[in-house]
């Protein structure tokens, strides 16, 4: 098991190198140049002269192989360059709005996993019920419900409801806990319900699954009664694909929160992505993608020493 | 529903005192179960899964129910013990009396008291019937403290007593493991720990040795018995094997089609069957104290779909003395004390079956002696390179290690042994699947390995496979016609206009009908799928065909069909078969040749009656003596000689020689050196030093 995840860890290395070749040549396929809508962004005429100098001053006007190097030595001293754009280091741009991110991403897992546990588990010992039918309805509906959308009907809410809207602006947790929550937690459950939605459809099937297993008719045959079966002998298992699921969720959520962010007007990873996206600036796309592909990887890692730690015929191999 | 029993010969009929050839028959029963039906709702219709049953089991008393895959067996052991699946099952009639409860009006929580404290169960599949993520301790104390209020401590002592019991050694390190850990053979010794932990009054035992090999098998029966005779426990066994029964059971009821045929002590049932059923299915299975000298007698047809079931006699369709009277229920009738039959005729039976008629076939004459020597493996072995850890050393796994072996024209190899012993890997490098790490395997005179991948294509030609699984060998989106299509087509061996005639020959030689070239293998049954896989190896006309345990997945009826398939197909094509498996009694009987292998090895080597009849090595003498015959006379005059111990693992083989961990007859010299192969009689080979 230590030799597994040992081995893993290695393995993070060269798939980062990868990613960072592949997006490094994938980007510059994309249409658009940062330079030129930057500096005729308000229709302001520009000289091709201006442009040229500017590009100098990035380094654009160098040969691919060029920068292609000057990337890669930089990423050697773990620097992802500046951004194109404000100038400022990429390291940066990202580690201001990761905060932020990261609490929704979380707050949102909460949710789900409180939320899914218990539903997929009540749904799947009512299968066939009036219990189950209400409980698949409402993770169906959660699923075909986009999160932007329900955020905006919260929003409308809100202010309909009780004439309040959360304040803009991120204010730490640990400065002004109240302030925070309330304006966070509405994003969250936007996303949160969907997310819930995923799981709960998850644990039911895998432990319905589970429920046809021999061991749990041994236990039956034992005598053991229904609500020890689940807790002790069917839960454990059916959780194993749920980790995954949950897992992946998060990572997603880290820097998928693209619509619901602009909904909320909230200033994460998601918009981060768009607005470097929409401005062609390479070098902070670049550094986003290693930076997400890096979360996917050590969520992955995460979920595997979950299940290691759920499951012995893992563990002890 | 109406009752099918005789009212004057129904129940009683079992509890009558002279019937007791048991001193535990003069006690009560533990159990009567009386006119049982279940069925089953489905999307095609009801499924009259059990009907009618009827039969009581007395303390310290081995009771065998005996039957086909769906003749209700299983079913109706779930249905004492209320585990049937709640949605789709039904229990409209019937009665279970246990220990003076009536079991199907109990609520579920007082039902859920008796399980696992009064009544037990263990079931077929050790590999899943145990939780993979808690540790073996868990699920032995669980019952301990679920009915008997025992407190951790003593939970646990209880639970290292039971595993001394059943036969475990070092229990105290073997309650913190998981059963992943475990061989399948401990694991069903485990199971037995659970089933045994509160002194339950009655044990059932679903088919408990189906998935492990004939030593373990035998060790675990052994057990049971041991464990009832001594703990006063009754048994309910269910088996499809007749071997067992005949070893191990107190009485014997045999079932047909979702109804009891036939119900006695097992003496009587095995001395004087009365139900055609029960007397066919005893003249199919093959045997190990019996030559090859006679054709199998087979139960012709399949066992009826039980959505549709014939009305009547369910075995009418494919019984040789049926008259019109059949068509009426037939009821039980006690032909002596204690012995019931289910039959119109079963009166006359015994006198109808000597008539000449049906009898035995002439003796097959499958002299291959002269004939020139078509496979011939000299020396082969096969290494698997195992890597342990991220640096870890490389060690070899010897899955099949310096064999020796031929086999002639139109004669059949035998190849035996205990699962991971390595035979099938020999297979598979007879059929160049995977490449010898040494020696040669020559076919016609060529040596495989030396055959390049073009020249290969030629020989898979002439030697063809059967599997185990028919159902996971067939493509399930292929018609039988293009299944069997499919090997003429990549070889060519035919104009495509003559391909569908040459189907529709290959279907009828394999005793099926031109028409189900249309079919699809779900639209089969087990038998006749594995009829398509011999026509289809059969389709390009080879001269080799290996069969890997290609009747193990079949039921007794179905598996005697087969045999007599292939023993047909093989005169009359003069075909070659290699014959993998691990039931002895098969392998006897098909065989001219029989090679027994242990732990990559072969350890005898012999004419397959003189292997059978005077075993030399003593793995050999204790597989046969592991293997039980369906005659409990025999059974019971037998010594029991079981060996103990299970397969060391391929990765760390004993030095010298392997099997002497095991062997009654080791000596310090065994452990020395690798025994030579030493010829001990015509063309009886034998690896050992003390034969
Ligand atoms: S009742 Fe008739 S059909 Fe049934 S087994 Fe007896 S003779 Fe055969
Ligand atoms: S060589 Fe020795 S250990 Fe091996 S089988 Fe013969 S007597 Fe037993």
């Amino acid at each position: 098991m230590v030799w597994f995840l040992i081995r893993r860890l290695l393995l993070v290395i060269p798939t980062l190198i990868g990613v960072a070749v592949a997006v490094f040549f994938l980007i510059r396929v994309m249409p658009g140049d940062v330079v030129v809508v930057k500096l005729r962004a308000d229709g302001a005429a520009v000289s091709e002269e201006t442009i040229q100098a500017e590009r100098r001053r990035l380094g654009l006007d160098k040969p691919l192989y060029q920068q292609f190097a000057d990337y890669m030595v930089g990423l050697t001293r773990l620097d992802l360059g500046k951004s194109l754009w404000t100038g400022d280091s990429v390291a940066r741009e990202i580690a201001i709005r990761i905060p932020v991110s990261f609490q929704i991403a979380l707050m949102a897992t909460i949710i789900a996993v409180l939320i899914a546990l218990p539903l997929g588990t009540i749904s799947a010992l009512y299968r066939d019920t009036w219990i189950d039918h209400s409980v698949r309805v409402l993770a169906v509906s959660g699923l075909a419900i986009p999160s932007f959308w329900l955020g905006m009907l919260i929003i409308l809410a809100l202010l309909s409801l009780f004439n309040w809207l959360p304040k803009i602006g991120y204010v730490s947790i640990f400065e002004d806990p109240l302030t925070n929550l309330s304006a966070l937690i509405w994003p969250a459950i936007s996303v949160g319900y969907r997310y819930a939605a995923v799981s709960t459809r998850m644990m039911r099937s895998a432990l319905l699954e589970v429920m046809r297993e021999d061991y749990i008719r041994t236990a039956r045959a034992k005598g053991v009664w229904t609500s020890l079966i689940m807790r002790r002998h069917a839960l454990r298992n059916a959780l194993l694909p749920v980790v995954t699921v949950i897992g992946l969720e998060f990572a997603f959520l880290i820097g998928g929160l693209v619509v619901t962010e602009q909904v909320f007007n909230i200033n994460g990873i998601g918009k981060l992505f768009v607005d470097a996206t929409a401005r062609g600036d390479f070098n902070l796309i670049q550094g986003l993608v290693l930076f997400i592909a890096t979360i996917f990887i050590f969520v992955n890692l995460l979920v595997d020493i979950l299940y290691a730690w759920l499951d012995p015929r893992i563990r002890l191999s | 529903m109406k009752n099918e029993v005789v009212p004057s010969l129904g129940n009683r009929a079992f509890a009558e005192p002279a019937a007791a050839a048991v001193a535990g028959r003069l006690l009560p029963p533990v159990l009567e179960i009386d006119d049982l039906h279940v069925q089953f709702s489905t999307s095609h219709g009801t499924v009259r899964a059990v009907e009618g049953l009827s039969y009581s089991v007395h303390p310290g008393e081995m009771v065998a129910i005996v039957g086909e895959s769906g003749s209700g067996k299983s079913v109706s052991a779930l249905a004492v013990m209320r585990l049937l699946p709640p949605g789709t099952a039904r229990i409209p009639a019937g009665r279970v009396r246990f220990d003076g409860k009536e079991l199907l009006q109990l609520s579920e929580e007082e039902m859920r008291r008796i399980r696992g404290r009064e009544i037990a169960m263990i079931f077929q599949e050790p590999m899943t019937s145990l939780n993979p993520v808690l540790r073996i301790g868990l699920q032995i104390m669980e019952p301990l403290t679920i009915h008997l209020n025992m407190d951790e401590r003593a939970a646990r002592a209880r639970a290292i007593e039971l595993l001394t019991l059943v036969g475990i050694t070092d229990p105290d390190s073997r309650l913190d493991q998981y059963p992943h850990q475990l061989s399948g053979g401990m694991r069903q010794r485990v199971m037995i720990a659970i089933g045994l932990a509160c002194n339950p009054k009655l044990l059932i035992a679903d088919e408990p040795t189906t998935a492990l090999d004939v030593t373990i098998q035998a060790q675990i029966l052994e057990l049971m018995k041991d464990l009832s005779r001594r703990l006063g426990i009754a048994v309910i066994i269910i088996t499809h094997n007749l071997g067992i029964v005949a070893r191990y059971a107190d009485r014997v009821n045999v079932m047909y089609a979702a109804r009891l045929a036939e119900s006695g002590t097992a003496e009587r049932v095995f001395s004087r069957p009365l139900h055609p059923y029960a007397r066919g299915l005893l003249a199919a299975v093959p045997r190990l104290d019996r030559g090859r000298s006679a054709k199998l007698a087979t139960i012709e047809g399949a066992p009826p779909n039980l959505l549709a079931p014939p009305e009547g006699c369910r075995f009418r369709p494919r019984c040789k003395f049926a008259i019109d009277k059949c068509h009426e229920v037939p009821p039980f009738v006690a032909v002596e004390p204690g012995h019931v039959v289910s039959c119109h005729r079963a009166s006359e039976v015994e006198e109808l079956d000597r008539l000449p008629g049906q009898a035995a076939t002439a003796a097959r004459a499958a002299k291959a002696n002269g004939a020139d020597v078509i496979l011939d493996i000299k020396h082969a072995s096969k290494f698997f390179p195992i890597r342990s850890g991220l640096f870890g050393r490389q060690r070899m796994i010897r899955a099949v290690n310096d064999v020796t072996l031929d086999a002639r024209r139109g004669e059949t190899l035998g190849l035996v042994g205990e699962s991971g012993c390595g035979k099938s890997t020999l297979g598979r490098l007879v059929l160049r699947l995977d490449d010898p790490t040494a020696g040669e395997i020559r076919f016609e005179n060529v040596d495989l390995a030396r055959l390049k991948r073009s020249q290969m294509v030629a020989v898979r030609k002439r030697m063809q496979v059967i599997f185990q699984d028919p159902y996971s060998s067939l493509n399930p989106r292929m018609t039988v016609g293009q299944i069997i299509a499919e090997p003429m087509r990549v070889h060519e061996v035919l104009p495509k206009p003559q391909v569908a005639g040459r189907v529709a020959e290959l279907l009828q030689l394999v005793g099926l009908f031109p028409y189900m070239a249309l079919r699809y293998p779900h639209e089969l049954s087990g038998g006749q799928r594995q009829r398509v896989g011999i026509a289809r190896a059969l389709a390009v006309n080879p001269n080799v065909i290996v069969c890997d345990e290609a009747v193990s997945a079949l039921d007794v009826s179905i598996q005697g069909q087969v045999i007599n398939l292939l023993e047909d197909l093989q005169h009359k094509l003069g075909l070659t078969y290699l014959f993998i498996a691990h039931d002895l009694a098969v392998v006897r009987h098909i065989s001219s040749k029989v090679a027994v292998m242990y732990l990559g090895r072969i350890v005898e080597y012999a004419p397959a009656d003189t292997l059978f009849s005077s075993p030399k090595h003593p793995y050999t003498q204790a597989l046969l003596a592991a293997a039980p015959i369906p005659d409990p006379v025999i059974e019971r005059a037998r010594p029991r000689r079981i060996i103990s111990g299970e397969l060391p693992s391929p990765l760390k083989p004993p030095v010298g020689c392997v099997f002497h961990p095991r062997c009654p007859l080791a000596t310090e010299d065994c452990k020395k050196a690798v025994p030579a192969t030493r010829e001990l009689g015509p063309s009886h080979m034998v690896a050992c030093i003390h034969a």
